[in-house]
């Protein structure tokens, strides 16, 4: 009876009814869940440790020269919900764990998961990436090269990049139809940043191979930014605006290599600023808006992030 | 071979540690960085704002005494005191970072001639220092 029970359970998980009567008992509450977890484990992370103010410009999807500084460690929860239109509303919480290695190289892993309504809720895989500063000085333009293993389903709803034909498209599908497909895939970027008076500008060119015999897939993204004021005040203060960065972002995928160009691709572009609090957390914000029918109508996106200062020192033997 | 691989390593960082604290980076300054005047010298606000600023980004390697922790340097130390304003400024923007100091370009640049008026309102080190 033991037996055939198992073959029937087997049978019925073959064709996909119990996996998908499961994942549609999940409600979108599950994303309260997922938020919860990963903002527990950031501020479980973060401790009774020292922490900063980082240096970051307030971007959520382009890269800055700022690299980690050597032997720190940021924890960063990064959160994106959206409503496309004809699917189900979802919400990305990515968690960051982010290690200055050295001053010219910062090493980044990233956990992803998402929850769509009326769907489920499902862990999407893992992403490692490393930043390599090229120049041992500051120029007029810095270059760093970016180079990422993914490791991650089709089900995943991050966008923390655009590239190749993603579009609004790839959203509609349910999560127990995208989950099943693995994708591995190699991405770089080169990475250019200037600073100039204040103002940070950052351009980035995207370049991903899925390691199946899939096309190159490019993408790009340009952003600038400014902190609201230059100078520090002598005296401690939470809302002055020294503590707050804001610039825009425009971002968006630019096909393959076998037809490379703006056709049906998808592209964002909005405001995005960051709210540093003295000795706490990072607190960022962003509403960016699709600019044609391939791209969701506005992507929300936030973040939280502690930067744990010289976090090899507490595993060092003096203090 | 893998601990002739892990000694090598431990030689190296170790290497880099020593190196760390040699000025070497005072040589790649230019003449016309060398002889920028930080515009908020001698003034009391900026030297309050460059402490806070210190506490926040640099104190954690460099101590809340800027007297160096886990064999970072000093920043009281007599090469920092006979080094000039621009040569300070010249290593927080560009940073030595073969060496562990990390470039500061993304702090504005008023922020770090506030960070410099800091370090020269400290007292240089006195050599009994245990």
């Amino acid at each position: 009876m033991a037996w055939q029970a198992l073959r029937l359970r087997r049978r019925s998980s073959a064709h996909w009814d119990l996996p998908v009567r499961r994942e549609l008992n999940c409600s979108f509450m599950s994303a309260t869940s997922l938020f919860r977890a990963g903002l527990a484990l950031a501020l479980a992370l973060a401790g009774s440790c020292a922490i900063a103010r980082a240096q970051e410009p307030p971007y959520f999807v382009t890269y800055s020269s700022a690299l980690e500084e050597p032997g720190n460690l940021d924890v960063e929860f990064k959160g994106l919900t959206a409503s496309p239109k004809d699917a189900n509303a979802f919400f990305s919480p990515t968690v960051e764990l982010e290690y200055g290695a050295t001053a010219w190289w910062t090493t980044e892993l990233y956990l992803q998961g998402q929850s769509t309504k009326n769907d489920s809720t499902v862990f999407t895989g893992f992403r490692w990436e490393n930043r390599f500063r090229v120049l041992p000085t500051e120029h007029w333009i810095n270059p760093v090269l970016y180079l990422e293993y993914e490791d991650h389903n089709s089900a995943d709803k991050s966008l923390l990049e655009v590239v190749g034909h993603d579009s609004i498209a790839n959203l509609q599908l349910n999560n127990w139809q995208t989950r099943r497909e693995i994708e591995r895939s190699l991405e770089g970027k080169l990475i250019l940043s200037s600073d100039v008076k204040g103002w940070n500008f950052s351009e980035n060119f995207i370049a991903e191979k899925n390691v199946k015999n899939e096309p190159w897939e490019f993408g790009y993204s340009v952003a600038a930014s400014r902190p609201l004021s230059l100078l520090a005040r002598g005296r401690a203060c939470t809302f002055c605006r020294q503590n707050f960065s804001a610039g825009a972002e425009l971002y968006g995928g630019l096909a393959t290599a076998h037809d490379f160009g703006l056709d049906a691709t998808s592209h964002y572009a909005g405001p995005s600023v960051n709210f540093n609090l003295p000795h706490g957390p990072l607190l960022g914000f962003s509403p960016q808006f699709g600019l044609n029918d391939n791209s969701v109508g506005v992507l929300w996106r936030f973040r939280v992030s502690y930067e744990i200062q010289q976090f090899r020192d507490l595993f060092r033997r003096s203090r | 071979m893998k601990r002739t691989s892990l000694a090598l390593c431990m030689l190296f960082l170790s290497a880099s540690a020593l190196l760390a604290a040699d000025g070497a980076w005072l040589r790649k300054v230019p003449d016309a960085d060398r002889k920028r005047v930080n515009p908020y010298a001698s003034k009391t606000e900026a030297a309050a704002a460059g402490k806070l600023l210190f506490t926040d980004n640099c104190a954690k390697c460099h101590g809340e005494d800027a007297l160096g922790r886990h064999g970072r340097p000093s920043l009281r130390s007599e090469r920092i005191s006979h080094a000039t304003d621009g040569e300070l400024a010249w290593l927080l923007k560009n940073g030595s970072t073969w060496k562990g100091m990390p470039s500061w370009s993304a702090l504005p640049e008023p922020e770090r001639w506030q960070i410099i008026a800091y370090l020269r309102s400290l007292p240089a080190e006195t050599k009994d220092r245990p």
